[in-house]
């Protein structure tokens, strides 16, 4: 097993090969259920307000990559959804832009060439997204295919299969592989830790993901409940944290399902805040996957700068 | 940067009135003993003046409560006791919001503490122990357990509230009337508790609250007709009212201080650990008989919990008590504070190393920033004394043997933690740790359910549960 990047010894071990691999993530420190789920819900007590709301909501609209990830997704909606990401709210020209527009690879050209010149990147899923059950010949081309078609993110599955069998070693080299395959695209690799189950888990399969080169670890497709929840982003937080100490490197997380509104996104960049650090408040280093946050956040920002609720007939629905 | 923006609860819901009179026999009357004044300490302001009782008030509230406890509250079913502790508890939680700000007004803790522990953990013990009320019978102490009468209750500054609970709760489930007196530094949201109680109908008599400094106290436990004292405050004072009280019929429960260790293995989950630690030590300004205030961590995982731990304490907001984003709030009072200080210099002196959160203090009131002192050792104050503020001293062990003997090493008694992920290590450091109550994997939670008390120099007694009944039944 080839570790992708140059990593301190005690991590170059790591990765030597499958046993070593095993020992180091089996080594890890446990996650107390309760002890997590309790600090999730005490730091969500934060009240934001007036300024740093305001604030808040402009940084987490930067963060959102913009997804629509459907069977019926058409090149319509894929331009629709790229003419929102560029102006979030046709009224107020001075929103920041979103981070990414997310598609599958097929949509990856439609976005990639409305998105031109914008800085926002396109995000495309791959390996046989969502759920990974497919050879690695197939995942491999579904990522080249993506990044040929001008995906500048792509967004891989790992096989959970392997990683609950614990195969660990097989996790890995995919990861590596499909990172080699990526070239010069960011690479964000999804976990699913709704099917990992247990804090211990996404703590191995976060610390696995870094190790193998994963630009982003983020939590999961979307496509099976539960997909991110609070808890789940401390122990990735926590993944990055640590990697930082020991590597000196910043990675990114990035939570996707299920964020819905305002209060949720900002409960989520207190913890970005308080469990990794002020610097992972970047869209470099931090995503929320999401569709319907956007409007949200535009409606919550007109509130404040308003004065007001105007409602959802003041945002458009794309 | 992202600052967050002051998040201040408003100050109005405290309701806070300029003048505030004891409660005896169902009525608000001046007391008089030398009023008090009680302060802010978050700024040194004024809030309140309340009156205190004099030696005959104390004995004008005794003999209501004995008045009461005669004809009324010894004689009436369990069942219909009940009804009034579901009243009071019901009536707490109508008016928490009011109790959280005045209480986070009167004692320095922040409101977020007041609020989602103090107030909430205060009607829990009432509606507990208004469940235990018809059910005597049931608890293990005999067919048909009698009450002892009228209890004298003190109880201390750092949880005003929750403790009243703990006393009064209790008491009344079992058939017995109340004199308490509050600390003379936060009397605020016990005398609410009092409106509360008067609001419940509750027949005159029952609970009598006297607000005063420690000679109320020393007068109260002292009373003749008092038949059950139960004191919760420092070690010391709990040896002077243990010397009165030999030889008489008086039955006494006492919740003094402690100087628990909390016990870090080197298979413990690292972040939740250091979550506990903060929480253990950090919690209500470490204003906690039971704060977790030495840390027991396995040498060979001491420095990397020690650099997490800094980290994380650096992330503490320490400031307005009423902020919602506080997490440390002001010390009670200029004379705790001047203890703190007092202490924490021994430990530089004695050669520990301190490390302080550089986080930003407010210019007014009472407030000490997080501190943490490493290579400490047994013989150290800062090891042995109770410092009663946000100080930790962190020792190491290196086999659980050692870890046991360093834990046990103190004349106290009142809590322990363990951090371990090996479930037959928690149950063999349980078996051997001397502590009233042992968490695992967690750190400072309470429960009206579970029983709460100490060994040794911690007291004896318990309060809470089953177990806490026993105190106040004559069995």
């Amino acid at each position: 097993m080839a570790a992708p990047t140059t990593l301190p010894s005690a991590l170059a071990d790591a990765v030597r090969d499958e046993s070593s691999l095993r020992r180091f993530l089996h080594g890890l420190p446990g996650v107390d259920q309760v002890g997590v789920e309790q600090r999730a819900a005490g730091l969500g007590t934060r009240s934001i307000k007036k300024a740093s709301k305001l604030h808040a909501i402009d940084l987490a609209i930067s963060m959102v990559d913009l997804t629509t990830l459907e069977g019926a997704d058409t090149h319509g909606k894929v331009r629709g959804l790229a003419a929102k990401a560029k102006r979030p709210d046709p009224e107020r020209p001075d929103v920041p832009q979103v981070a990414a527009v997310c598609v599958y690879p097929d949509m990856v050209k439609t976005a990639a060439d409305e998105l031109k010149g914008t800085g926002i990147n396109v995000a495309s899923v791959a390996t046989a997204f969502p759920s990974g059950r497919s050879t690695m010949d197939i995942k491999l081309a579904d990522t080249r295919f993506a990044v040929e078609q001008g995906a500048a993110e792509v967004d891989m599955v790992i096989d959970r299969g392997a990683f609950l069998s614990g195969r660990y070693g097989q996790v890995f080299e995919e990861i590596v592989k499909i990172k080699e395959a990526c070239g010069n695209a960011h690479l964000k690799v999804i976990l699913e830790t709704g099917e990992l189950v247990t804090y211990d888990n996404v703590r191995r399969a976060s610390w696995l993901a870094l190790l193998a080169g994963g630009d982003f670890i983020k939590t999961s497709t979307g496509k099976v409940q539960p997909a991110a929840t609070l808890p789940v982003t401390h122990v990735m937080l926590q993944a990055v944290r640590d990697w930082k100490t020991q590597t000196g490197e910043l990675r990114g997380v990035k939570p996707a399902g299920g964020i819905r509104n305002t209060k949720d996104a900002i409960k989520y960049l207190v913890a970005v805040h308080e469990v990794a650090g002020p610097e992972w408040l970047d869209p470099h280093l931090f995503r929320f996957g999401a569709s319907t946050l956007l409007n949200d956040l535009l409606m919550q920002r007109r509130t404040q700068l308003d004065g007001h609720y105007s409602g959802p007939d003041y945002v458009t629905v794309d | 940067m992202w600052e967050y923006a002051p998040a201040p609860e408003s100050r109005d819901i405290a309701n806070l009135k300029p003048n505030y009179r004891m409660f005896v026999d169902g009525k608000f009357v001046e007391g008089t003993g030398e009023p008090l004044k009680t302060i802010n300490p978050a700024t040194e302001e004024v809030l309140a003046e309340v009156s205190t009782a004099s030696q005959s008030d104390v004995d004008t509230a005794v003999k209501a409560a004995r008045k009461a406890y005669d004809r009324v509250w010894s004689k009436m079913p369990g069942s219909e006791r009940a009804k009034y502790i579901y009243r009071i508890a019901r009536q707490i939680q109508e008016r928490g919001r009011e109790l959280a700000v005045l209480e986070s007004l009167d004692n320095g803790k922040p409101i977020k503490e007041s609020r989602d522990v103090d107030v909430p953990t205060a009607a829990a013990h009432f509606f507990y122990h208004a469940g235990w009320a018809d059910k005597l019978s049931y608890a293990g102490y005999g067919p048909d357990p009698k009450p002892l009468g009228v209890a004298g209750q003190v109880i201390p500054w750092n949880f005003p509230l929750l403790m009243a609970a703990w006393k009064i709760a209790p008491a009344l489930a079992c058939g017995n009337t109340v004199v308490l007196k509050p600390a003379e530094t936060t009397p605020l949201t016990a005398l609410v508790l009092a409106d509360i109680i008067q609001q419940c109908d509750l027949p005159p008599g029952v609970v009598n609250i006297i607000p005063g400094a420690g000679d109320v106290g020393a007068t109260l436990v002292e009373h003749g007709d008092v038949n059950k004292v139960a004191f919760t405050g420092s070690t010391e004072v709990g040896k002077i009212i243990q010397r009165q009280l030999a030889g008489t019929s008086k039955k006494l429960t006492l919740e003094l201080g402690g100087k628990a260790a909390n016990v870090v293995f080197d298979d413990a989950p690292l972040d939740q650990a250091v979550e506990g630690i903060v929480n253990g030590i950090f919690f209500n300004q470490g204003h906690v008989c039971c704060a977790g205030s030495r840390l027991l961590v396995q040498e060979s995982i001491a420095d990397e919990l020690l650099e997490k731990l800094h980290a994380r304490v650096s992330t503490l907001r320490v400031g307005d008590p009423l902020d919602k984003n506080t997490d440390v709030g002001a010390i009670n009072s200029r004379e705790q504070l001047t203890k703190i200080k007092e202490l924490t210099e021994s430990g530089e002196a004695e050669g520990a190393q301190r490390w302080t959160s550089s986080c930003p203090l407010p210019d007014k009131g009472f407030f000490f920033a997080p501190t943490v002192f490493s290579n400490v050792s047994q013989a150290m104050r800062i090891a042995r004394e109770e410092i009663f503020g946000p100080v930790l001293s962190v020792l190491t062990f290196r086999t659980p043997e050692e870890a046991v003997a360093k834990a046990n090493n103190t004349p106290y008694g009142l809590s322990a933690g363990v951090w371990t992920e090996k479930g037959s290590r928690i149950l063999w450091m349980a078996q051997r740790m001397r502590a009233g109550v042992v968490w695992s994997n967690t750190f400072n939670r309470f429960d009206p359910t579970a029983p709460f008390g100490g060994y040794q120099e911690s007291g004896f007694g318990r309060e809470g549960g089953r177990t806490g009944l026993e105190a106040y039944l004559d069995v």
